[in-house]
């Protein structure tokens, strides 16, 4: 399983560094939401520096919903999907290669979001350990979750629509603890945030191991 | 001599068509047998049944001695299977292409630059993005993974499409030779003159099944224009399943 899971991840991650759709598109687009949340918050600069966690959250929500329908479009492109089933690679070796393919992007993305907050809308960001503790788990749990929704609805004419109402409501527990736990970070809401990531490692959990599972039948029966 | 492929009323469904209703058909090793019949009689589906794409509900469905009712997912490593697509990923090189593929699919790297020798696929291509391709090449492309993978059985779909005459010899030198090996193909293809010189014996396909009022015919004998044929000691298919004309 992990050997297969190697293999698809360097697989992945070798069409995204040629076609750069990552770095050319998905980056540009991540900084732009940003922008766009700046000027609508722009009359009110202490309001976006103590929402900046929550829109750094949701642009990542965003670009993760980018990244998964870009990694399942890549299999439904010119048979590649029956190519992978062929191919015998082990299901929930293909589920972890992909997810590690998506969260490496995400994780990329999220340092350039982190950078664009703090330039951006002067969010002071404070105890790095839990910053990157929240970003590592909630990008597994990103990532996780975004697989086995992205190969519910790859082979369907409406995934592009349905996977965005199918992963949003589901992520929402990551949004929440991990915009509680990056509050407490930038020290806008009192307490310990180090207790939300409890919730941020469960959800990964259970997607991870979720997917591992059932990740070989989605592929077969969608 | 056990088949390659033993397929007994077998019925496959999409959805809630059967796309397979009741195919009887024998493959033996080394033989080289052609599927024959009009658009959407049921041969791509027949191809996909034996390569474990396609769920076998009911009959009975083993290849290379596995039985694809219980589980199509066993035998897919050991067969190979060229279909309408490529499927090529764009932005990879067709050298990454066949690397990921035959690595996939448990094979030896060692396999890959001969295959891509052998198809020509020499100079710059192998550094080229296969989106940067002729049709023609992606097919020689799909053609050199199943060259490197070369697996027991080889399942063809139309292989001469998208070829030119050159690249058709050399797609039937390709098959001759790997029949030559031991290895067994099962071809569809409506190029009924190459396929024809090609194939050893013909089935019939009709209505997702193979029709039994239209005889198997056995092109040639061992040894046929080609060299290759049906062996000489494999047992004839059973009286009521196919029959020789």
């Amino acid at each position: 399983m992990w050997r297969d899971a190697l293999l698809v991840a360097g697989k992945d991650l070798r069409v995204e560094a040629r076609s750069r759709v990552t770095t050319n598109q998905v980056v540009p687009y991540a900084l732009l939401v940003l922008l766009l949340f700046g000027f609508a918050f722009d009359q009110d600069r202490p309001v976006l520096a103590a929402v900046g966690p929550g829109l750094f959250w949701v642009a990542v929500l965003l670009c993760c919903l980018l990244a998964v329908q870009r990694s399942f479009s890549l299999e439904s492109s010119d048979g590649a999907r029956d190519g992978l089933r062929l191919s015998g690679l082990d299901g929930g070796g293909v589920f972890l290669g992909k997810a590690a393919a998506i969260a490496v992007q995400l994780v990329v993305l999220e340092a350039v979001l982190a950078f664009g907050v703090v330039v951006l809308f002067g969010t002071h960001l404070a105890d790095p350990l839990l910053l990157v503790s929240t970003c590592v788990l909630a990008t597994a749990g990103l990532a996780a979750a975004g697989t086995v929704y992205g190969v519910m609805s790859a082979g369907l004419r409406v995934r592009e629509t349905l996977l965005p109402l199918l992963l949003l409501p589901v992520v929402a527990p990551v949004l929440l603890g991990a915009t509680q736990a990056w509050l407490a970070a930038a020290g806008v809401v009192a307490g310990s945030g180090w207790r939300w990531l409890s919730l941020l490692a469960a959800f990964a959990a259970i997607y991870l191991t979720l997917g591992v599972l059932a990740f070989g039948t989605l592929l077969e029966d969608v | 001599m056990e088949p390659v492929i033993r397929f007994r009323s077998a019925v496959a469904l999409v959805g809630p068509f059967p796309v397979l209703a009741g195919v009887d058909l024998d493959v033996y090793p080394s033989e080289i047998v052609l599927l024959e019949g009009a658009n959407g009689a049921g041969k791509t589906s027949i191809l996909r049944a034996c390569a474990g794409l396609l769920r076998v509900v009911a009959g009975e469905a083993r290849v290379l001695g596995r039985d694809l009712v219980a589980d199509p997912r066993s035998v897919r490593r050991r067969v190979g299977l060229l279909g309408h697509s490529t499927a090529l990923y764009d932005d990879l090189t067709v050298a990454d292409n066949l690397d990921f593929a035959v690595r996939a699919s448990g094979g030896e790297r060692s396999g890959v630059a001969p295959a891509m020798a052998r198809l020509g696929l020499t100079g710059r291509l192998p550094a080229s993005r296969v989106a940067s391709l002729s049709a023609g090449q992606r097919r020689r492309v799909a053609l050199a993974v199943l060259v490197a993978r070369d697996p027991e059985l080889w399942l063809l779909d139309e292989p001469h499409a998208g070829l030119d005459a050159d690249n058709r010899d050399l797609l039937d030198a390709l098959v001759t030779d790997a029949v030559g090996r031991g290895r067994t193909v099962l071809l569809a293809s409506h190029e009924r003159h190459r396929a024809h010189a090609l194939a050893g014996r013909i089935v019939t396909v009709a209505g997702g099944a193979t029709d039994p009022s239209v005889p198997d015919r056995r092109v040639r004998d061992a040894g046929g224009p080609l060299g290759f044929g049906p062996r000489s000691d494999a047992p004839g298919p059973e009286p009521g399943v196919s029959h020789v004309a």
